[in-house]
């Protein structure tokens, strides 16, 4: 609210004479802040984000005959898209390596936020800060790492095969190929999630836990009873944010196709389709679809997780 | 970890807790200390010599050199490219994000909760929804061959703006704003010293986090930067090792990729690791209110 006082610096004859011209002025440039704060925002997110989506809206809506030029084509990507196998493949790939990996993660960056918060452990940092190290490696890096070790020739796990006489294990193979990406975005992002639980743990006060102790609870039922329904939001908020990253799948599989080209084909995930489709064919409208049928399959499955998680507290 | 005094006995169940967490601080970082190593070997002594251990040419100095100089030092341009892109890219997104949270969490006004819902609402849109469209306007504009073509896009970040509301929130008293406004301070003077200051753990962690967001994207430079020489230092190496998987590709290439992925690598390390403190209390203070 602006408020109404006219404190302003001033001499008192102005103050007398010229109060309301100033103050309506005054009031004016008050009303007038929070847009010219907000302004560099709002115009790079126009320019970058409003625009771009407008303009890749409307170039789905057409399509380039090989004959005849660009025409106008309405819904018809959108149709193309929905019976398209290989859009559906990759969606069903992802989904396999969310239903994977999500639960993995997220469940482990728990266990480690609930263990290492508290006096159980002590010297915790290093645990903190060396499980959330490969955060800081880029994604580029850490499939090219895993890659390696992944990899028959001077990988340490073909080695230490090798050593015990053991056939090495071929990891990239079509059934195998899913399990090893979700260990790279496991091993990435494990520490990441598990700081940002910790930090909402380090949110609910010590008095809590000990009049629990008091009655007698043990340190199971505390942390299912109590630290992890409180801490509910911030896991919901990294379960949503692991979704959207999972249905963009790109770095891994794409650094990965290098040494496994037959694995993974050009549609192996959403993401890697509509830059095959936008880059290898020069698709761009139809690919400009896929990207939007992406991104409505994006909003449907936040907003069950979203749903589901609200009705069961409501139910509560 | 077993400090001598005073002697504590370690129950059976913390020390299968203990076991756990090493055994997971192995799985952590053993790869980083394999890519360590492996940065010190020739590409013979790849093949030749036991991953976590070193060969026995201790071959750091030529990789680097190699590492430097092949085709022409582009490795150093690319090193430079990720520099510029992560530093403006994360700078300028920082403050803006800071303006904007700042004026959504203390000023009342026409539009704001319009305004911040679209602002949340793009935050799961994904981003290669932007992908196309931006490859295909930033190519019409001739911008593919500048830095600037992954620079602007950069710049908008609708998270940071609700990082840095939530932080404003919390840490902006309203009667001190109000105390400053009384003393006839100007809203611009009164966010520059004022209010600033105590955004300052949440403005470190926000720009910590998109400089880290920079300098590792690969997607969007892989789809807009046009030519090799604006490369930042992810597309490069994955562009090497393109070339080394090519079986007519010279073989120098593994311990040049294994090299720049270590220097490409250190550099957000050794920041996430000095500026511990500022961004761990950053995250405490933003996920309070979840």
């Amino acid at each position: 609210m602006s408020m109404t006082n006219t404190s302003n610096p001033g001499t008192p004859e102005n103050k007398t004479q010229k109060t309301s011209a100033r103050f309506s002025s005054w009031r004016f440039q008050r009303n007038l802040t929070p847009y010219l704060f907000l302004s560099p925002f709002l115009l790079a997110f126009i320019v970058f984000m409003v625009y771009p989506l407008i303009y890749a809206l409307n170039l789905s809506m057409y399509r380039k005959k090989i004959i005849g030029g660009v025409s106008f084509v309405g819904l018809d990507n959108y149709v193309k898209a929905f019976h398209d196998d290989n859009f559906w493949d990759g969606i069903r790939n992802v989904l396999i390596f969310g239903a994977m990996q999500i639960p993995v993660m997220l469940g482990l960056a728990l266990l480690f936020a609930l263990l290492l918060d508290g006096k159980l452990i002590r010297r915790q940092t290093i645990f903190r800060l060396g499980y959330f190290l490969p955060f800081a490696v880029p994604s580029v890096v850490a499939a090219l790492i895993w890659g390696y070790f992944y990899g028959q020739s001077f990988g340490p796990i073909a080695q230490i095969a090798k050593a015990l006489n053991l056939q090495p294990p071929i990891f990239l193979t079509p059934k195998g190929i899913i399990p090893s990406i979700a260990n790279i975005s496991t091993w990435q992002y494990t520490g990441y999630n598990m700081l940002i639980l910790f930090a909402a743990l380090k949110g609910i006060p010590e008095e809590l836990y000990d009049s629990a102790r008091v009655d007698g609870a043990s340190e199971l039922q505390i942390a299912l009873k109590i630290r992890i329904p409180l801490i509910l939001p911030a896991l919901v908020l990294t379960a949503i944010f692991s979704i959207i990253g999972t249905l963009q799948l790109f770095n891994e599989p794409n650094i990965l196709q290098v040494v496994a080209p037959t694995v993974m084909g050009s549609h192996f995930t959403p993401n890697i389709y509509v830059y095959s489709l936008a880059f290898g064919n020069r698709q761009f409208d139809y690919s400009a679809a896929i990207a939007f049928a992406l991104a409505i399959v994006t909003a449907v499955l936040s907003s069950i997780v979203l749903l589901t998680v609200y009705r069961r507290q409501q139910g509560d | 970890m077993i400090r001598s005094n005073p002697p504590r006995r370690y129950s059976t169940g913390k020390l299968l807790i203990l076991a756990f967490l090493f055994v997971f601080l192995g799985y952590f970082l053993l790869p980083l200390l394999w890519l360590f190593i492996a940065s010190t070997k020739s590409n013979a002594g790849l093949f030749n010599s036991f991953g976590f251990w070193f060969a026995k040419d201790f071959n750091l100095a030529t990789n680097l050199k190699d590492l430097f100089t092949y085709q022409n030092g582009a490795f150093i341009v690319w090193m430079k490219n990720t520099a510029i892109y992560a530093s403006v890219a994360s700078l300028g997104s920082s403050l803006i994000s800071a303006l904007a949270g700042y004026a959504f969490s203390q000023y009342r006004f026409a539009g704001r909760s319009f305004l911040f819902g679209i602002v949340l609402g793009s935050v799961f849109v994904p981003t290669t929804v932007f992908a196309v469209p931006l490859y295909l306007l930033i190519s019409k504009s001739g911008l593919s061959g500048s830095l600037l073509a992954v620079i602007l896009p950069a710049l908008v970040s609708p998270f940071g703006v609700y990082l840095m509301r939530i932080y404003a929130e919390q840490a902006i008293p309203e009667e001190l704003i109000d105390a400053a406004r009384i003393d006839g301070a100007g809203e611009f003077r009164i966010f520059a010293t004022i209010a600033f200051r105590l955004l300052l753990p949440g403005y470190v962690t926000v720009l910590l986090f998109a400089f880290v967001g920079a300098w590792n994207n690969y997607f969007l430079p892989l789809l807009v930067l046009s030519k090799s020489a604006i490369y930042p230092v992810t597309v490069g190496l994955a562009y090497w090792n393109s070339l080394a998987a090519q079986q007519s590709a010279v073989q120098i290439l593994y311990p040049l990729v294994i090299t720049g992925s270590v220097v490409g690598t250190l550099p957000v390390m050794v920041l996430f690791l000095f500026l511990q403190r500022f961004w761990q209390n950053g995250l405490a203070l933003g996920s309070i209110k979840g």
